[in-house]
């Protein structure tokens, strides 16, 4: 069964890969704001994990609400979460699946010595056996956003 | 007499798309029974196999997260607002 696909405005994408870059080695995460299958907003929070940062994250249940509220204000809805995979690919672990809530894109960016490679996002199955991967598709408001990105990139500037 | 439960947002699709709905019970374990007897989806979100929450589902009533309290025997008083809230957890390497 093949899943809608899941638009990412190119800025919020950028920011998700930048956290992604700042976090390294440790694991960044924040939530996705927007509305159904359209990401609008990532918004960084703390990984507040106590079981080491370099292969977990967790967000903190007032992170949590802060979020929601944080959607509200901005008129949009709590659409997922993302978080990176430090030198480790970007499909979900046992353990995302483990812990994983239904409905919320689940968006994952793999860091690679410091540089986001694959960015990819999946939606718990409904008797929460499995993720399936959903295709994402840039919105981008011109390619000015996309040179910075990639001076940025070859730079190496945060 | 009922009190309110918030629902958070990835669980209002299996609570009739509401972020709020209402059950009667003198405990918060009574409360979650006779909320997922009225919205039987829930149950596999929030609770384990074997019947226990799971371990990233927070129940706070008011501002207080019942693990601090008495768990699920925590007694609700009239007017408390029981609130459904995740922790979103994950990583990469198992
Ligand atoms: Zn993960």
């Amino acid at each position: 069964m093949a899943l809608p696909t899941l638009v990412i405005r190119a800025d919020a994408e950028m920011g998700i890969r930048r956290h992604g870059r700042e976090a390294y080695p440790h694991e960044c995460c924040g939530a996705l704001f927007g509305r159904d299958q359209l990401v609008t907003e990532a918004f960084a929070l703390p990984n507040a994990t106590g079981e080491g940062a370099r292969r977990r994250f967790l967000v903190r249940p007032a992170d949590y609400r802060a979020a929601e509220r944080r959607a509200i204000e901005l008129g949009e809805e709590l659409v997922g979460f993302y978080h990176s995979h430090p030198d480790h690919p970007a499909r979900p672990s046992r353990y995302d699946l483990d812990h994983a809530w239904p409905v919320f894109a689940y968006v994952i960016v793999s860091v690679e010595g410091g540089n986001p490679v694959a960015l990819t996002s999946w939606r718990l199955r409904e008797d929460r056996s499995a993720f399936d991967e959903e295709p994402i598709a840039l919105e981008s408001h011109g390619e000015n956003e996309k040179q910075t990105e990639e001076r940025r990139e070859e730079t190496g500037e945060a | 007499m009922a009190n309110k439960i918030l629902i958070p947002t990835p669980l209002r699709a299996y609570a009739g798309k509401q972020d709020v709905v209402e059950a009667e019970g003198g405990t918060v374990g009574e409360l979650l029974a006779n909320m997922t007897a009225e919205y039987a989806d829930l149950r596999n979100h929030l609770y384990t196999e074997d019947g226990k929450l799971r371990n990233f589902v927070n129940i706070y009533v008011n501002d207080d997260d019942i693990r601090y309290l008495e768990k699920e025997q925590t007694p609700i008083k009239p007017g408390d607002t029981v609130s459904i809230i995740p922790s979103v957890a994950g990583g990469g390497r198992a």
